[in-house]
């Protein structure tokens, strides 16, 4: 049995989705962008030009969730699937677009550069429970135009995996979707098998920005898969409640459905979102915080209940270093998603309201993330009826170190984490240094990095990607990229 | 000389029946049995003892892989009829008088024997005294005391004291371990060595005896 965290019954569920259809169809959304107003004009929905607002009514959010799919996959740049989010499947991805990186010779903050986001691409590579990647944090080294696009081309050429990512500008949408469509060889190719996720992210309460708008028709028409990252805050720009903040989510995301689905029928959408509590001591909106773990996991069922696959941003800290508060929100995140089958858990290696990423965080986040993966797949028997045999064996042999039963399951049923986790007695953990977290850590990215191998994108691909990059570069002033290690 | 590699890697693996099998094919190439042991046997139970130490295999393969070896011993032993198996060492082994726990006993036996020392197991609830009544008889070098309750550990003091009395100090080492065990209670009784677990006992055992540690290739 898959242990499952539920937080509402079908009853609630239904009665939030139906309060959000009302608000939907009598307060409107506000859309500040002209092609997805007509659009759903040309829909039947009411708009109220003076005041900027559209009224949708409840037949196009039923032909909207009639089209959405229950589920879809992405594939890395090889091709190959790396990611079915479908029913209570788990996937990890990292916290996407930290403006600041966690310096581990300083312990202090600044601004990531390219040999950051290399290293980051090149790490994301060896880490086994974190499948997909994603544009963690913004290298400051290019021109801010290209700081959106500059991450995704650095993550094709550094590590396999897919992208979760998203573009800042409407402009910037194109060369995003003209990499992608080199790494698979045509539009249809890219349509068929997606490489990357763009984040659309409605303004609470109830807005949708001109870029934001764009972004998600023009995902929309190349079947680009797109996450709605709705961030209602409860008691300031959403009701204190959480059945409140869940009822403004269900409106903001299920608009975005809309929109999406009117313009492309059957693009691939993640329910997803990255809601909190207001922290009204410190104006500040806790990550880290119990109630947002549970508005988000109960968003996830709301998904659910709507046949759709589920993203939230949820396995992460407010942390300002890598200590203990940042390890147990990022568990107590991770672990609370996992059972709840949130399908695309954003977060790892996010430090600080969602502002900073810590590589050495990273490398510990993904020992979290092998840890709730192997608690979702629950306690089942495995030749443990009858159980006289073994019991017999192990009173005749004093002990099962060797036994068919145990080397048939022991590395299925126990999950034995990496270097990053501290499991040696004392006198051992004295010998080998006697090291911290951080600094086991730190170790850790050092032997990623030298054992890293280039992930075999074609020659002809690299040389296409990069040919588009420096065009977009150039267009903003930057003749060269910054420079590249292997 | 290729089939003492296959052997080795048979060892290595944990198999068995191919330890065996290739021991076998070892004899029949007229290798000299001590050649065998050590470049093969031994050799094989060197790199395992390194992998289980670097954590890149766990305590099951290290047993299998024991097995293995003590299936090819099984074929090589009777070349030794005339001279003994050449060993590393002797080393006597037991549980602490009151303590019936043995796991990790038998654990520090099977990587000693693995890499090459004759191992003289006691068992459990072991008296002081018999301690160094079978050091002595059985010329070993070594004493292994084990003990995993605190109320037991007394019973390694006792040990020392004895070899003390009779003279014995230095000339029998004595190395301890266990879980309640440690460094600074290894230096409060004077026995000669603590080791933290059984991966790393060859090595102390070694180091005890003045033996190069150079490890597995």
């Amino acid at each position: 049995m898959r242990p499952t965290l539920r937080f509402l019954n079908n009853e609630l569920i239904d009665r939030i989705i139906d309060e959000a259809r009302e608000i939907l169809c009598e307060l409107g959304v506000e859309i500040h962008n002209a092609r997805a107003v007509d659009l759903l004009a040309s829909h039947g929905a009411r708009v109220d030009a003076a005041q900027g607002r559209v009224y949708i009514p409840g037949a196009l959010i039923d032909r909207a969730l009639s089209s959405v799919p229950s589920s879809f996959n992405l594939y890395n740049v090889h091709g190959n699937a790396a990611c079915e989010y479908a029913g209570y499947n788990v996937h990890f991805t990292p916290g996407s677009a930290a403006i600041n990186i966690l310096d581990y010779d300083t312990g202090e903050l600044r601004k990531p550069n390219t040999k950051d986001f290399i290293a980051f691409s090149k790490i994301m590579r060896g880490l086994q429970f974190i499948q997909a990647t994603s544009t963690a944090f913004i290298p400051a080294d290019v021109p801010e135009q290209i700081s959106d696009s500059y991450r995704l081309f650095l993550s094709l050429l550094y590590c396999e995996k897919p992208v979760v990512t998203g573009a800042f500008t409407r402009e910037s949408f194109w060369v995003m979707k003209d990499m992608q469509v080199a790494v698979r060889g045509s539009e249809k190719a890219l349509a068929e098998k997606p490489l990357a996720i763009f984040s659309c992210c409605p303004t609470s309460p109830l807005k949708w920005s001109e870029t934001t708008c764009e972004n998600l028709l023009d995902c929309a028409a190349y079947r680009i898969p797109v996450e709605f990252i709705a961030m209602p805050l409860s008691g300031f720009m959403a009701p204190v409640t959480l059945v409140g903040t869940l009822v403004q989510h269900t409106a903001e995301t299920l608009s975005g459905i809309v929109i999406g689905q009117l313009a492309s029928p059957g693009t691939p959408m993640l329910y997803g979102g990255s809601p909190a509590i207001f922290d009204v001591r410190y104006e500040t909106t806790p990550m880290g915080a119990v109630e947002t773990e549970m508005i988000d996991c109960a968003y996830n069922e709301i998904g659910k209940r709507l046949s759709m696959p589920t993203q939230a941003y949820i396995a992460f800290s407010d942390a300002k270093m890598l200590d203990a508060q940042a390890g147990l929100e990022s568990a107590m995140g991770a672990t609370l998603a996992a059972l709840s089958g949130i399908n695309s858990i954003s977060g790892p290696g996010m430090l600080d309201f969602e502002s900073a990423q810590s590589l050495e965080k990273l490398v510990l986040d993904n020992e979290i993330c092998g840890m709730a993966l192997r608690l979702v797949r629950g306690i089942e028997p495995k030749e443990d009826f009858p159980a006289m045999p073994i019991f017999q064996e192990l009173l005749a042999e004093k002990h099962l170190l060797i036994s068919k039963h145990t080397r048939k399951y022991l590395k299925d049923e126990i999950y034995f984490p990496g270097r990053v986790i501290d499991r040696a007695n004392r006198a051992r953990w004295k010998e080998e240094g006697g090291r911290s977290l951080e600094v086991r850590a730190h170790d850790e990215i050092l032997r990623l990095l030298a054992e890293y191998q280039p992930t075999g994108l074609p020659a002809g691909t690299v040389r296409e990607i990069i040919m588009l990059m420096e065009r977009e570069a150039q267009k903003f002033g930057m003749e060269h990229l910054p420079e590249r290690e292997e | 000389m290729q089939i003492l590699e296959v052997l080795k890697q048979s060892i290595i693996e944990g198999n068995e029946e191919h330890a065996a099998r290739y021991a076998g094919d070892a004899i029949a190439e007229r290798i000299d049995a001590k050649i065998i042991l050590d470049d093969a046997l031994i050799a094989g139970m060197n790199v395992v003892g390194e992998k289980f130490r670097t954590h890149e295999i766990f305590l099951p393969d290290v047993l299998l892989s024991a097995k293995a070896m003590y299936a090819a011993l099984a074929k090589v032993r009777p070349l030794f009829l005339k001279e003994k198996i050449p060993s590393l060492g002797k080393v006597v082994i037991g549980t602490v008088q009151g303590d019936l726990h043995d796991i990790g006993k038998n654990l520090v036996g099977i990587m000693l024997e693995g890499a090459g020392f004759e191992v003289i197991d006691l068992g459990t609830d072991v008296a002081p005294e018999r301690f160094v009544d079978e050091a002595v008889a059985r010329d070993a070098e070594v004493i292994g005391l084990s003990a995993l309750l605190t109320t037991t550990m007394p019973g390694m003091g006792k040990v020392v004291k004895i070899l003390k009395e009779r003279g014995l100090s230095g000339k029998i080492k004595v190395i301890i371990g266990g879980a309640p065990v440690n460094d600074e209670f290894c230096r409060e009784i004077g026995a000669d060595a603590y080791c933290f677990d059984a991966a790393n006992s060859v090595a102390t055992v070694k180091k005890l005896l003045g033996q190069s540690t150079s490890r597995a290739e």
